[in-house]
């Protein structure tokens, strides 16, 4: 099984585990994730605007290359992922954009949203299946109770994201009851951890995880697990009573090649 | 017979704007409220979030303009995703964001500010994200 990877400038810096146990992980499972040599940064937020299309050329990009090569992309950060997959949308619904897009690449064939993004989860659950995904555990993690917290990224707006039920989702509750442990829900696991507010709000951004911690510790969560480097950093704010980390760490710690 | 709204030429041509720049029609909302009970950052809202729609109906822009709001936001799309009515009110914030910091000097945030608000752990993602949103 062969993908195009996209990694994302966070993963080259201050979430350079994410990546590292992701890959570890992928050779594990005889899965080749193949990094895409001149990728540019996602610019990390989707442009809501109707008229941004500079900001739209990065994830085009990538896109087209996938393409090119026959290939899916596959994201890690949840916040690449819901960028790139946003855009790729557009140029397949949006003539607008479309046409200006392709105006300005000059690509050797004009890109219309042929390309397939999917996150690593993603791949996991409808390429590998968690099924299969148990059978290659090693290392089951028995008797561990732990916290999905999905945030906003990969799930919302829904129709566009389709990755799970906004409101329910259970895709990483089933990946870790496919390592061993044990899944527990909590009602705030979807609720927004605050995001680019921790630059320029910060008072807001604690509120906002601080809500999260107190539902997921009266769940008795012990551990959570997340896709996003600044969903990880804000639930680590000075009143996070629960270690969070990234659900490759989990996937590699089971599989036997945590190093 | 409906009540009419009279709006002054002047605001006319920012209110097109945010239309334009969001793609939504805010003559949509019917004013459930729900996009406000699920928002997780109104509790430092001065407009709530369907307030901020009703005040775009009325063409009363420089209350939207001049609230907290629309930089409490987080853009989580927990409004887009449970609105009845189908509208986008993430975009519509932005849109008002964006008539203001697209002007020249105006931006939210300025390179210089940077420094003074990060540490060490802060990952690339939230002062590239920032930086989108706050800085033209
Ligand atoms: S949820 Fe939609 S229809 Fe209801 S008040 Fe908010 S914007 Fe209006
Ligand atoms: S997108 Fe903004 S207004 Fe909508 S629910 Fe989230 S924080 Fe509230």
């Amino acid at each position: 099984m062969k993908f195009s990877y996209y990694p994302g400038c966070t993963l080259k810096t201050k979430a350079q585990e994410l990546e590292k146990f992701a890959l570890n992980s992928a050779a594990a499972l005889g899965v080749e994730l193949e990094e895409q040599k001149e990728w540019q940064c996602c610019g990390a937020v989707y442009p809501l605007a109707e008229d941004e299309i500079g900001t739209k050329l990065s994830s085009v990009r990538a896109l087209a290359e996938a393409a090119q090569k026959n290939e899916k992309l596959i994201t890690l950060c949840a916040a690449c992922h819901h960028v790139i997959k946003r855009v790729n949308e557009d140029m397949k619904t949006k003539d607008d954009v479309k046409n200006k897009v392709n105006n300005y690449l000059q690509l050797a064939q004009d890109y219309q949203g042929e390309a397939e993004v999917i996150h690593y989860l993603e791949m996991l659950r409808d390429e590998i299946g968690f099924d299969k995904l148990a059978e290659k555990v090693t290392n089951p993690l028995t008797n561990r109770k732990i916290g999905a917290y999905y945030g906003c990224l990969l799930l919302r707006p829904a129709e566009t994201m389709n990755f799970d039920d906004p409101e329910n989702p259970s895709i990483i509750e089933e990946f870790i009851k496919a390592l061993g442990a044990t899944p527990v829900k909590y009602p705030y696991r979807t609720e927004c951890c605050g995001g680019y507010l921790s630059l320029d709000n910060k008072e807001l951004a604690q509120e906002m995880t601080d809500n999260i911690m107190k539902s997921a510790l009266k769940n008795e969560v012990e551990e959570l697990v997340t896709a996003c480097p600044l969903c990880k950093y804000n639930l680590e704010n000075k009143n996070g009573k629960i270690a969070i980390s990234y659900f490759t760490e989990l996937l590699a710690e089971a599989l036997g090649v945590k190093e | 017979m409906g009540r009419m709204k009279i709006i002054p030429d002047a605001k006319k041509k920012e209110l097109q704007q945010i239309l334009e720049i969001s793609g939504e029609n805010v003559k949509d909302c019917m004013q459930c409220g729900k996009c406000t009970a699920g928002c997780p950052a109104s509790s430092s809202m001065d407009i709530l979030p369907h307030q901020v729609i009703r005040l775009l109906q009325l063409g009363q822009l420089d209350k939207v303009a001049n609230s907290q709001t629309i930089w409490s936001c987080a853009s989580c799309f927990t409004c887009t995703t449970r609105c009845p009515r189908n509208i986008d009110l993430a975009k519509l914030m932005e849109a008002v964001r964006l008539t203001i910091i697209r002007s020249k000097g105006s931006s939210r945030l300025k390179a210089d500010d940077v420094p003074g608000k990060i540490d060490p752990k802060m990952p690339q993602q939230a002062i590239v994200s920032g930086f989108r949103k706050y800085n033209k």
